[in-house]
């Protein structure tokens, strides 16, 4: 047990929903390093590009027309706060891995603003994450990523990029922005892997 | 977008109250002995833990207000009066009683007095914190990088470090206050939000190039990014940092 800090009660986490060191709120905080970079969606593209070169890319209205999976999924912030039950709309990342060839193991997600962030290639597939459009019913806020972001809500939310823009195959690991900057790697919730070495 | 500095592992570590004062009526400034602390970067954060009696532990990250001093670190916390950590720490932690810190997290949102592009800081409300570490880094430093700061408050009772912020202005530092709700006696302007006219009066030309650090509010960080970025600031020299309303 930790240093006990005298006079502190605290409240107790009533909600098996909530990873260890996490506590809810009902607002949709916001956090991001730099200005919301806005993106016309006539100039909008997703790309996937493999470890050998190729690129699989999409517009916006191609996009939209690929079959779509709503989500009701919960969010945790290396922050602290998690926001429960969330509804999404987005293409599963399934779909758009279809008719991607790839032997990869790892994957660099990049979002328009320049922000990084790598995650295993198995973490985006088999229902585990989509690029979404959609939230609470409403098209995407610029703030909290729209047009589209990556989400992966299985980790830490700053995996989810927002202003998602293309993902980069890699056969080896490589960090993104806030893994270089001392956050961990992969950034599993209900292992409290905030920082690098937890 | 620049890659930001590593870090290595970090590890709790118990952190003494060895003096507190208030900067406002809700509003202390914490200074925490920290023995083995590794020191840390102006703009950087801290992980708090507290622990109750049973177990139950919760933490929350707090900016840094003061650059490194060996193994004092000194953090500012706002009450947030349904919050569950801040209260304790702003009207219950006594001196001398030990909570746990980790850190320093964060190596994007910070400067180093070794950069000489001019600076432009933006706060709003407690997010002056992060911002008056670096204010304060470059006064220890005796480093002489223009620095300009645009500080929003709704009054001018909510105004953090105000002593030392005049003694600040006396010594170069460009000090514009930004009053949301009352201004203070004397002001030329009239209360209200921040606008591009303010960061244009206030800040820096675009063509200065400036690296701009904008801290507070979800909603204030967003208006003020967009209004540097129309006023022709490079997007990526806006560093930004922002406090949701449930940082308790």
């Amino acid at each position: 047990m930790g240093i006990v800090s005298p006079g502190f009660a605290g409240r107790r986490r009533t909600d098996d929903r909530l990873p260890p060191g996490q506590f809810r709120t009902e607002d949709f905080p916001v956090l991001s390093a730099g200005p919301t970079p806005r993106v016309p969606l006539e100039q909008w593209r997703f790309t996937i590009t493999s470890e050998l070169g190729r690129e699989y890319a999409w517009t916006w209205p191609e996009l939209l027309a690929l079959p779509s999976d709503s989500a009701t999924v919960d969010l945790h912030c290396v922050t602290g706060w998690s926001k429960l039950g969330t509804g999404w709309q987005g293409v599963s990342l399934d779909v758009l891995f279809e008719e991607v060839e790839t032997a990869a193991e790892y994957a660099m997600v990049h979002s328009y603003g320049g922000y990084t962030t790598n995650l295993p290639l198995q973490d985006l597939l088999d229902g585990q994450s989509w690029i979404a459009y959609r939230f609470d019913g409403d098209d995407l806020a610029p703030e909290h990523g729209g047009p589209a972001r990556l989400l992966v809500p299985h980790l830490y939310l700053w995996k989810s990029a927002k202003w998602v823009r293309g993902i980069t195959l890699m056969d080896q690991d490589e960090p993104g922005f806030w893994e270089a900057a001392g956050y961990h790697i992969y950034g599993d919730p209900w292992l409290e892997q905030r920082y690098q070495g937890d | 977008m620049a890659r930001a500095a590593l870090s290595g592992r970090l590890t709790w570590r118990t952190a003494t109250l060895v003096d507190s004062r208030w900067e406002t009526g809700t509003a202390r400034t914490l200074v925490l002995r920290v023995p083995g602390w590794p020191g840390h970067l102006a703009g950087q954060h801290v992980d708090v833990r507290l622990t109750a009696e049973d177990g139950y532990t919760a933490r929350r990250s707090y900016s840094v207000a003061a650059p490194a001093n060996g193994e004092l670190v000194e953090l500012t916390v706002q009450r947030v009066d349904d919050g569950e950590v801040s209260p304790y720490l702003t009207d219950v932690l006594p001196v001398d009683a030990r909570i746990e810190l980790r850190g320093p997290v964060g190596g994007w949102f910070v400067w180093r007095p070794a950069n000489p592009r001019p600076v432009l800081l933006v706060a709003g409300g407690s997010g002056i914190v992060p911002l008056m570490a670096m204010v304060r880094a470059r006064g220890q430093a005796g480093d002489r990088t223009p620095f300009r700061l645009i500080y929003s408050v709704r009054t001018p009772e909510q105004v953090y470090y105000a002593q030392e912020l005049r003694e600040a202005r006396r010594a170069g530092l460009d000090v514009a206050l930004v009053y949301t709700r009352t201004a203070a006696e004397g002001t030329r302007r009239p209360p209200g939000r921040i606008t591009a006219d303010d960061l244009a009066r206030d800040g820096w030309p675009a063509e200065f190039q400036p690296d701009c650090y904008v801290c507070g509010p979800t909603g204030f960080v967003e208006v003020v990014a967009d209004l540097l970025t129309g006023l022709g600031h490079d997007p990526a020299s806006i560093r930004t940092e922002r406090f949701g309303p449930t940082g308790g």
